[in-house]
């Protein structure tokens, strides 16, 4: 059973007016097995679900089901063959409770006219046993957190019978606890004989879960493989096409003192941190999610101010009590969300770029366009943000490209200290390295970083000195020979 | 749990309302001890009578995630229409052709707003307000601006059919409750049932919800908003002619202007404004509350002019309460 294809493609191709958004995938799923599919933003991963959920009809290639060729698959025979995917908004119903939000495409599919309260509940029960999912069935959708709404979506999509289960992104908004319960799920509907594709490229989340790995890039099939025939190495060398050197960040020449915090203490969040950042240093934060590790960078920012302790820079006292503190001592701040919290996301590259700077750029009361335009287009260069001018709005960047430009708005400021919080969330991994190459040079240039992040490798390869934090207190700080910390 | 379930039944949107409108007769009452009386429930129950259907036409669009501010100008053409044309002598005096013709242009009228916002994709308050002006504006370049005061026949005879007759024993005046109260009274069972027990009613909560997901569901969006706009329009008519009955009154701009407290009366009741949520109860108290402080402000001594300042007040707390109470469910589940 476990070897039986369930899912074969072959030489699929699909191309949007011109653009080859896939340009021939093989693919093979088998029951029973966790089937990872990784690949960069824009390799085809979306495109290709939706080839399999019969959204996109291909331009070439074959497509076979439970061992039957199916040509022109429509979005309804995918489903009546089994193939269910659970899209990253979920699609749910926020007003509506978590019965009815798991039982209501099947009465939608069976024409049903009257509502019988009893059988939607029946339905969801039996659907979040199979799950393994406990949740209030009268609860309404809007007041579970994401995980919870995923699980609902997970239950919708079992009771119509999945034998393909296709979750797109599935941790990106979840928590360490979250990720784990899910993965249980998904192990106990592969040991039901349901196949299951996941799209991810964290590779410490694919070697927990899958039991096979295809990777795609620029719409074309790289390799497919056991998850034990991938290391890191060849993981990165497959997914983005070069070698990443995983060097670990030495400073060159260590310099004088930047930054330093003595005794901060915010009640309940963190009591009595110090630390120190000297030239050339990139500083990593981490601990668990309460350890007040986040709550730690927003009092530097001025969000939440600490209590009590001092804080210099470059051997000055200073009082950070707002963010206007905070700024005008040229402290930078990148906020774990970013989509929300760090961008105008309708707004341009430059109006992103220049917003935390636009004073410098009033002669009189008019504002200078050429220059913000010339300084959008300089960071454009130096950070190498893939865009073809200024202009476009931020949305239609990818969320690595996004992230530069969060970094530009800062960098425009002329920052002394910058804390980033999560820099590499949502982020490929091509993106991902160039970001550290970034902020390597920064430190070099003798601005202060501070890296706030769960990613523990991330912090090993880019931090000099990490700062671990436990229940509030500085557990331990180390430097960064080590492979391992416990948090 | 069970505790729980309780505890957040007391505080439910409904629950606080009735609060709110108990509280608020007792102040009423204890000024004016002539309020606890037969009468007054006949002159409350006989002024919500078109506010209540009018906020259940509200409330179905609304929870289907859109809005219509142009069920008063409907209203009035639905009941200005048939005057006119018995009055030139091409209708005839049966109650069965006022309302018919009111119910049909309610209709039609509906369907162009469903037209123009399932079709043409118009956002619904661009969309009604067009057809606000145009069928406002239209009637009365067409027909005139008459007023009607006399009813035909058909009609006179459901004005002189009372459910209830109450003699005041000590005034001796008498109060009467006319047989159409029964039409809210039916219509809201109708509703209820509707939204609660069928899929056409589940589909409009979806629709209100998350357009998206409907659609991904199969779930016909295009269909559940026709039928959200027709209904609302076809029952506008309805309740227009009710009005014209009741009143014995037809004038073309007879409504104009109430879309603000029906929505208003919806909004108190725990509509959210933004679609997906909203009950048949909480929005009849919703009339209630709003109906009572119409009429029994003058009781409390204070001055008929300060009505609208007092509605305004209220729709601001209910909206502060509604609001209040999304967040403080958000946050139990959060801890």
């Amino acid at each position: 059973m476990a070897n039986e294809v369930f899912l074969k493609l072959e030489g699929i191709k699909k191309s949007f007016g011109g653009v080859h958004a896939l340009r021939g995938v093989d693919l093979e799923i088998r029951k029973g097995e966790i089937h990872c599919l990784a690949g960069e933003n824009g390799c085809g991963k979306s495109t290709l679900i939706k080839a399999i959920s019969g959204v996109h009809d291909v331009d070439e290639g074959k497509i076979w089901i439970e061992g039957e060729q199916v040509e022109h698959l429509h979005p309804i025979d995918a489903i009546n063959r089994g193939v269910q995917v659970i899209y990253q908004d979920f699609a749910i119903f926020p007003n509506l409770t978590v019965a009815e939000n798991i039982a209501l495409n099947g009465e939608v599919k069976d024409r049903t006219k009257l509502v019988s309260w009893k059988r939607i509940h029946q339905v969801a029960e039996a659907a979040m046993e199979q799950v393994g999912a406990r949740m209030d069935p009268d609860m309404l959708l809007e007041q579970l957190p994401v995980a919870g709404k995923q699980m609902v979506a997970i239950c919708r999509a079992i009771i119509n019978d999945a034998k393909l289960l296709i979750l797109d992104e599935p941790t990106t908004a979840l928590t360490e606890p979250e990720v784990e319960r899910l993965f249980q799920v998904i192990r106990s509907l592969k040991d039901k004989g349901i196949a299951i594709m996941i799209v991810n490229h964290k590779l410490d989340e694919i070697y927990k879960i899958a039991d096979r790995l295809t990777i795609l890039r620029n719409g074309s099939f790289v390799s497919t493989g056991l998850i034990s025939e991938y290391d890191t190495q060849r993981f990165t060398r497959d997914l983005t096409g070069h070698e990443f050197e995983s060097k670990k960040y030495v400073p060159e020449n260590a310099g004088e003192e930047i930054f330093r915090v003595e005794h901060l203490t915010l009640p309940g969040k963190f009591e009595d941190v110090s630390f120190a950042i000297n030239k050339g240093d990139v500083l990593g934060i981490t601990g668990l999610l309460g350890s007040g590790r986040g709550e730690l960078g927003e009092a530097l920012f001025g969000v939440t101010p600490a209590q009590s302790g001092k804080i210099f820079l470059n051997g000055e006292e200073i009082r950070i009590k707002s963010i206007d503190d905070a700024l005008n001592n040229r402290i930078g701040y990148v906020p774990e969300d970013r989509l929300t919290q760090g961008l105008f996301m309708d707004r341009s590259i430059e109006d992103n770029t220049v917003v935390s700077s636009i004073r410098n750029y009033f002669h009189g009361l008019k504002l200078n366009e050429s220059e913000m335009e010339e300084a959008t287009n300089r960071w454009i260069g130096e950070l190498s943000i893939a865009a073809p001018s200024p202009k476009p709005p931020v949305r239609t960047l990818s969320g690595g490209n996004a992230q530069k430009v969060v970094i530009a708005k800062w960098l425009n400021t002329e920052p002394r200290l910058f804390i980033l919080n999560g820099p590499t969330v949502g982020v490929d991994i091509g993106a991902k390295a160039e970001i550290h190459a970034i902020l390597r040079g920064l430190a070099a240039q003798g601005i202060g970083i501070i890296i706030i992040s769960d990613d523990l490798p991330e912090l090993f390869t880019n931090c000099n000195k990490i700062v671990v934090m436990r229940q509030g207190k500085v557990g331990v700080i180390t430097d960064n020979s080590v492979d391992n910390i416990e948090l | 749990m069970k505790k729980g379930k309780r505890n957040s039944m007391l505080t439910s949107t409904q629950m606080i309302l009735l609060y709110v409108i108990i509280v608020f007769c007792i102040i009423v009452g204890l000024r004016q001890p002539a309020f606890f009386s037969v009468a007054t429930v006949i002159n409350i129950a006989r002024a919500a009578i078109f506010s209540a259907c009018f906020a259940l036409c509200e409330m179905i669009v609304i929870i289907s995630g859109g809005i219509d501010v142009s069920f008063p100008a409907i209203g009035c053409v639905a009941m200005y229409v048939p005057m006119y044309l018995i009055d030139k002598g091409m209708g005839s005096q049966s109650a069965w052709f006022c309302f018919g013709v009111a119910i049909l242009i309610g209709l039609g009228f509906g369907l162009f707003n469903s037209i123009l916002i399932a079709v043409l994709d118009i956002p619904p308050l661009i969309a009604t307000l067009a057809t606000s002006s145009i069928a406002s504006g239209g009637a009365v370049t067409i027909f005139g601006s008459h007023d009607y005061t006399s009813l035909p026949e058909g009609l006179q005879k459901i004005y002189n059919t009372n459910l209830i007759t109450y003699v005041d024993p000590n005034t001796g005046f008498s109060y009467v409750l006319n047989i159409l109260v029964l039409v809210p009274i039916i219509a809201s069972i109708i509703v209820a049932f509707l939204l609660k027990r069928t899929m056409l009613g589940r589909g409009l909560y979806a629709i209100g919800g998350a357009k998206h997901a409907a659609r991904v569901a199969g779930l016909n969006v295009r269909g559940l908003q026709f039928f959200a706009y027709i209904f609302s329009g076809a029952f506008t008519g309805l309740t227009a002619m009710i009005y014209t009955t009741l009143m014995k009154s037809a004038r073309i701009s007879a409504l104009m202007g109430d879309e603000m407290i029906i929505i208003a009366a919806c909004v108190i009741g725990g509509v959210r404004i933004t679609g997906g949520h909203g009950t048949v109860s909480g929005t009849l108290l919703g009339v209630l509350l709003i109906t009572l402080v119409q009429n029994s402000l003058n009781m409390l001594g204070i001055p008929t002019s300060w009505q609208r300042f007092v509605v305004g007040i209220i729709i601001l707390l209910g909206t502060i309460l509604t609001s209040w109470q999304t967040k403080r469910s958000l946050k139990a589940e959060k801890a």
